[in-house]
């Protein structure tokens, strides 16, 4: 069975499945959200519903994008054999 | 019934016998030695055990309560996971190492004075080298000795912050440093910092523990940066500076890890990302907030081992750790990539999973002691901790493009490991009452909140649309990436390179004078002393050898060797005495 599940997320023939269900699952957490009960929300953006939907992908593509600047422009990656 | 059994003194000298056993013997005994040690640690009764007196200082061997005792469950359960999964090896040596290393670390965790934990502190620093060492090839040798002279600095450092903390209150017992912290208590906190692997003195952790063997790394990631959270938490919780420190880690960690494609390097610069939480929670040092970075150091001991023992197994089986390098094993490893991948969704704090329970009750306490920046940065770092370890490092290494490499599952003792600590994983998401109850403080927290949940997965699906969007910008890239160890690698290429030079070509300019200028100068002058020696003192010598000589002569004229010419002598001068006298003093 764990063939099948970790076969499921490799296999090209199931690329559209897996693209379908991750898609619902988007929705449905966002959804959920929505309706979910707060019970003390502290700052302001604990009350909006999505904001850590929002707030997950931004930091996601920050991350990447300021990390490989740095290590472009910044010069923190070098070739392999630098300190040889 | 015996009240008290060290359980430090059980994995010391239990290394003994090690090389000693054989086969099937050998593997029973490096099971039953951490079995024993976990008994041991759940008999244990809070109190104080081996006080002594030192240098009439006070001793404390051990020290049980609340905090250690959490610490030592999860550290002699890590140590028989951990030998499960090195059980296939037949060199004595890296059993050795690891049963001292554990050892060392259950004695820094019980360890009631300053001197017994230094002492341990060492033990721990040298045994854990040579799990690196053990690999071989010069890479991993010089990797080995960076880390143990940054080590052994960081112990001196530690030693004069002892001695100086000592000599301002007294007291060598370990507790609590409160009110000002003086120059001893910094020396010792920098000390701690130091193996907690805290920018800028992390790069020891992230340049050696890809370089050590196997198994070794998997010891490594448990035990060396969370007794530092330990002593920490116990030392210094409240500490204001440890939370923007703890902050800073954690996204630090995130960043490095985006740039890497060793395998097991994006790893532990996810040890550094999770190690900031628990430093943030100590920092910040409400109830909440230690129970959040004691309960993350148990969670994140298990799901990281998990993590190193599933990279372990790629490079066992392939023998290749880049990921430019990797690809396409889920068709041959499907166990383990499934074993990975709860450790995965555990570090990433997926609900149902042990960093769930965990990781949260940090980022509520920074949000209960009103830290917002606080709770976003770190809220920020846990979508990086999905992106690479949950993501990125799974996706090129197991799936990705297929590189059409011959592999298998490892052998059975691994996954056996891998399955424990996955068990745990789980376990300790779904049910987190047992864990709760063993933390430092009673805790009012109720992690499976529906606001909680949702939250939780917005922040960790919206990440991985991220990483399905930009996919290409994530591919990684053949290269290596400067971190603090540029400073003392590039630092002791130039020493050395100022040694062979300037300084040799200083002492040959030095030596061509002394040939040339200095040398001849001397020959002259000693012939010139010579001259005035044999003419000048000599003759003074001589003379007044001669002018005694005549003295002599004299003086025996007049020593007539008759007495009675000295009786008269005595009271001719007995006479003149008494007449002096009369005269001059009357």
């Amino acid at each position: 069975m764990i063939k099948r599940i970790v076969g499921f997320f490799g296999d090209e023939a199931h690329a559209r499945q897996r693209r379908r269900l991750f898609y619902v699952v988007l929705v449905l957490i966002v959804a959920a959200d929505f309706v979910v009960h707060r019970e003390h929300a502290e700052y302001l953006w604990e009350r909006l519903p999505g904001w850590s939907a929002v707030y997950g992908f931004v930091s996601c593509v920050l991350l990447i994008f300021v990390s490989k600047f740095l290590g472009h422009q910044g010069g923190l990656m070098r070739s392999e054999d630098y300190y040889d | 019934m015996i009240e008290f059994v060290y359980p430090a003194l059980l994995f010391i000298l239990g290394a003994v016998p090690i090389p000693f056993l054989q086969g099937g013997i050998r593997k029973a005994y490096l099971l039953l030695i951490p079995v024993l040690a976990l008994l041991a640690v759940l008999a244990l009764q809070p109190g104080s055990y081996g006080a002594a007196q030192f240098l009439s200082q006070d001793i404390l061997i051990a020290r049980v309560d609340k905090l250690s005792i959490v610490f030592a469950t999860v550290f002699t359960i890590m140590a028989l996971i951990g030998m499960v999964y090195a059980l296939h090896l037949t060199e004595a040596g890296q059993h050795v190492a690891a049963f001292v290393y554990v050892g060392s670390a259950l004695g820094v965790v019980f360890a009631g004075d300053y001197l017994t934990l230094y002492l341990f502190w060492e033990g721990m620093a040298f045994a854990s080298a040579y799990l690196v060492f053990a690999q071989g090839g010069e890479k991993s040798i010089r990797a080995a000795f960076r880390y143990l002279m940054v080590h052994v600095t960081g112990g001196v450092v530690l030693l004069g912050g002892i001695v100086l903390h000592a000599l301002a209150s007294g007291s060598l017992l370990f507790g609590p440093i409160e009110g000002n912290i003086s120059a001893g208590a910094y020396l010792i906190l920098a000390g701690f910092l130091l193996n907690a692997a805290v920018p800028p003195l992390n790069a020891w952790l992230t340049d050696a523990y890809p370089e050590a063997t196997v198994t070794g790394a998997v010891f490594m990631s448990a035990f060396t940066t969370k007794t530092a959270v330990y002593v920490l938490a116990r030392a210094f919780p409240g500490t204001e500076l440890l939370v923007w420190l703890g902050i800073a880690m954690a996204l630090y960690g995130v960043v490095y890890a985006v740039l890497e494609n060793d395998c097991r390097r994006l790893l532990a610069y996810h040890i550094v990302s999770q190690v900031g939480y628990m430093v943030a929670g100590v920092g910040i040092g409400t109830e909440l907030a230690v129970n959040g970075a004691t309960s993350h150091a148990f969670a994140h001991i298990l799901y990281k081992a998990l993590l190193f023992m599933g990279a372990g197994a790629v490079i066992y089986v392939t023998g290749r750790r880049k990921l430019t390098e990797l690809g396409g094993l889920y068709r041959t490893m499907p166990l383990t990539v499934a074993l990975y991948m709860i450790g995965a969704f555990a570090i990433s704090a997926f609900p149902f999973f042990s960093g769930f329970v965990t990781k949260s009750m940090v980022v509520a306490a920074a949000g209960e002691d009103h830290r917002a920046l606080a709770m976003l940065a770190l809220t920020m770092a846990s979508s990086g901790t999905f992106l690479h370890t949950g993501l990125k490092l799974p996706y090129y290494m197991f799936f990705g493009t297929d590189r059409g490499l011959e592999a298998r599952e490892p052998p059975g003792n691994m996954l056996v490991a891998m399955a424990m600590a996955a068990t745990l994983c789980l376990a300790i998401g779904i049910f987190p009452g047992p864990l709760y109850a063993l933390l430092p403080y009673p805790v009012d927290f109720e992690p499976y909140t529906g606001a909680h949940i949702t939250e939780s997965l917005g922040v960790l699906m919206f990440t991985a649309l991220g990483f399905v969007l930009f996919l290409k910008a994530l591919d990684p890239e053949n290269t290596i990436s400067i971190d603090t160890d540029w400073f003392y690698r590039k630092g002791a290429r130039a020493f050395m390179w100022f040694a062979e030079r300037p300084l040799a070509r200083y002492e040959k300019a030095m030596s061509d004078v002394s040939e040339t200028t200095a040398l001849p100068l001397l020959h002259r002058t000693a012939r010139t002393g010579l001259r005035v020696d044999l003419h000048g003192v000599d003759a003074v010598v001589n003379g007044v050898a001669h002018a005694i000589l005549d003295g002599g002569g004299v003086l025996r004229r007049l020593q007539t060797g008759v007495v009675t010419h000295y009786a008269l002598a005595m009271i001719a001068g007995v006479i003149a005495v008494t007449a002096v006298f009369a005269v001059v003093w009357q």
